[in-house]
């Protein structure tokens, strides 16, 4: 059995052993592996291409996307997806538009370990997918199975765009698969998770697990719910999602991160512009609350969509 | 091993006759011992309850080994003064006069905690105090102690901002911009670093290029500094001392290096301390530079305490730390109602633009 942070360090491993262009630079990723260890061991294997960066997230990525321009392939760790605003400036104004401005691209890949784990308040729990999402030039990944993380992670590395790549926390330890896949889903294709006629829910990363987990129990009742899980919220791949609304006839968009102009809201958008007519009720969407991420487990439990709550929100649409 | 690190061809002094502590009284010098106990028992007995797994989880930073560096300096904090420090915060909580129980109690993510179970270890503040807080991004809180210390200018009080930071902080930019508005504005802010060796798992020699030291960086931009080794109270207080008399009487910042050492891992998550360093080096610093027990000796050997008072202290130290465990598990937990109080100030005082505050919210 792999889990969901082996698959990463697995994939980093690989394209650091097929490809000498690549490095790692991050806090503690060396002798230390990494504040998740997903780096755990690749320094020793590695020499030299495993590099422990102080404290200085701006300078971090900064550096990276130097290395990049000059034919480098930098995989960034940040710790917490948190952080990744401390290097802010750097990725969305130098990186994002590189290749706009002067036609030579800036393949680096920042990785974010994103999202909520019980207990890690506020600084140590945030979506950021939608903020970098809304920055022309990045692409941003939601890997949401370890077959995913690891395939993804490697496109991700080979790809000449700037990726953010958003892996999710509570997934690390949660998620295992029997094995690393051979083969993988082209980037920027949404994935059918769970087939269903009553009701589309759009998920990515770790809420795919709650809408699975939901459409299951809605199973129960007699209620088809089908689960498309976006994988990449940029590229976000509109024909999947307005094929299962062609099929299903309602939506439901559901995300982690906060509503504010997100990729939920987005996902309705296109939805609501381009597929208006295929609507047998409004299209919904539901995120975590509009505050800060609290601290106590049971506030957190609340803070996010779970499954149970994505059950009320289903309930709610179909009786529309 | 080298524990301690000094300015470069500084003399050999004997700070207990500082001005600042020839005027210490017995009274105060056993409060000092007490204070350090309090912070080491309130958090000998949080990483008890974390480990049982009897309080919720989440990150616990733990600041023992260092005790002597908030209790030191913030002994001289006054009425206009102002404390501002980072996630290892417990310590400089309970030395600006926070109780066990409010700071507890939020450990254990409760309602009664000083953050009403929201923000857990790393978010302590007690704006009555003076304290602003914990702060979870490293470095995050430099420009705010500046802007503290600002404000004091401002208004025309005389007073500083202590602004407390670790050795791996120094290299956040925002760091160096702060250093340089400090100067150019002649603000009245000290600059504490801690210097406990090791940003998590890196040691310093791997993080910072420095000549002689970190606080020497302050050269470049024209700023007095100072190293100061921690474990000895008297140094941490007569170097402060000076430090916050610049402050005070000529509006210009300082950077204080204090040398001191954590034993715990970076987070009590962390257990794997021998990654990075070795079980011999935390021995070492425990057996001769641990600063209660330099403290207690110091005290004893001035016959200021007898070794029955010195257990007493003790005692009462795991006592109140012990009840307080009590109360935040005794106390209730948030309600899952409140989750959207808090958010905006309007909405909360039900103010004229807060009583249209369903549109603050998405929901
Ligand atoms: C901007 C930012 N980057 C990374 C982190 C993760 N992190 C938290 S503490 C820490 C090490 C800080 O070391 P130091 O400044 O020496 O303080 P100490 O922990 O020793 O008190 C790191 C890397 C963070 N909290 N914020
Ligand atoms: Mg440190």
């Amino acid at each position: 059995m792999i889990t969901y942070l082996e698959a990463i360090r697995e994939a980093q491993a690989k394209a650091l052993a097929d490809d000498p262009r690549v490095f790692i630079y991050g806090q503690d990723v060396g002798a230390f592996g990494g504040a998740f260890k997903a780096t755990k061991g690749l320094a020793k294997e590695f020499p030299g291409r495993v590099l422990d960066a102080p404290l200085s997230e701006d300078a971090i990525v900064g550096l990276a996307i130097g290395a990049a321009i000059d034919g480098m392939r930098p995989i960034v760790e940040m710790q917490f997806a948190d952080f990744s605003t401390v290097g802010f400036n750097q990725i969305v104004n130098h990186a994002a538009t590189h290749f706009w401005r002067t036609g030579v691209p800036c393949p680096i890949t920042v990785r974010l370990p994103s999202g909520g784990t019980a207990g890690s308040g506020p600084f140590h729990s945030q979506c950021m997918e939608a903020l970098y999402a809304t920055y022309p030039g990045l692409i941003v990944m939601t890997p949401a199975t370890v077959e995913d993380a690891y395939s993804m992670l490697l496109e991700a590395v080979a790809i000449d765009d700037p990726v953010i790549f958003c892996e999710h926390k509570y997934l690390y330890y949660h998620l295992k698969a029997e094995a690393l896949p051979t083969e993988a889903m082209p980037v920027g294709k949404a994935r059918i998770a769970r087939a269903g006629r009553d009701l589309t829910v759009v998920a990515y990363s770790a809420m795919v697990h709650e809408a699975l987990a939901c459409a299951e129990e809605l199973a129960g009742e007699g209620t088809e719910i089908e689960v498309v899980d976006l994988r990449t919220v940029k590229p976000l791949d509109t024909d999947t999602v307005l094929a299962s609304v062609a099929r299903t006839g309602r939506l439901l968009a559901v995300g982690e991160a906060w509503p504010w102009g997100g990729v939920n809201a987005e996902v309705v958008a296109r939805v609501a512009s381009d597929g208006f007519a295929l609507l047998d009720a409004p299209p919904r969407r539901l995120n975590a609350k509009d505050t800060p991420v609290p601290f106590h487990p049971n506030l957190w439990g609340t803070h996010r969509p779970t499954a149970r709550s994505i059950a009320v929100a289903v309930r709610e649409v179909l009786s529309q | 091993m080298e524990a301690t690190i000094k300015k470069p061809n500084a003399e050999a002094v004997d700070y207990s006759q500082a001005e600042v502590n020839r005027s210490l009284t017995p009274e105060d010098k056993i409060r000092f011992l007490r204070d350090m106990m309090r912070i080491r028992k309130f958090e000998q007995v949080a990483a008890n309850y974390y480990q049982n797994k009897r309080m919720v989880g989440g990150f616990l930073h733990l600041y023992i080994g260092q005790e002597s560096v908030a209790v030191g300096t913030l002994s001289l904090m006054g009425e206009n003064d102002h404390c501002i420090t980072a996630y290892r915060d417990h310590g400089h909580a309970l030395a600006v006069g926070m109780s066990m129980n409010e700071c507890m109690a939020e450990l254990f993510g409760k309602s009664t905690g000083c953050s009403k179970g929201k923000g857990g270890s790393m978010h302590f503040f007690a704006p009555d105090k003076h304290f602003w807080g914990g702060h979870g991004i490293v470095a995050g809180q430099s420009p705010l102690g500046l802007g503290l210390a600002f404000g004091l200018k401002y208004k025309g009080l005389k007073g500083c901002c202590m602004s407390y930071m670790g050795d791996g902080a120094v290299n956040q930019g925002v760091f160096h911009e702060s250093l340089n508005l400090a100067s150019l504005w002649n603000i009245p802010v000290v600059y504490i670093i801690e210097n406990n060796g090791y940003s998590m798992g890196t040691s310093l020699e791997r993080s910072s290029a420095i000549k002689n030291c970190l606080a020497e960086r302050a050269e470049g931009y024209n700023i007095e500094w100072d190293m100061v080794t921690g474990d000895n109270l008297y140094e941490v207080r007569a170097k402060t001392k000076v430090a916050m008399d610049r402050a005070h009487n000529e509006s210009r910042p300082t950077i204080l290096e204090i040398a001191t050492y954590r034993y715990e891992g970076h987070s009590v998550a962390d257990a794997k301390k021998k990654v990075y360093r070795t079980a011999e080096e935390i021995e070492f610093y425990k057996t001769y530079h641990d600063p209660l027990r330099l403290w207690r000796k110091q005290l004893l050997d001035e016959g200021v305490i007898t070794e029955e008072c010195a257990g007493k202290i003790d005692r009462e130290a795991r006592d109140e730390a012990e009840a307080s465990a009590e109360f935040g598990m005794g106390s209730d937990y948030p309600r899952e109602q409140d989750i959207l109080s808090d958010v905006y100030y309007e909405v909360d005082r039900g103010t004229e633009a807060g009583r249209t505050g369903k549109h603050f919210f998405s929901e």
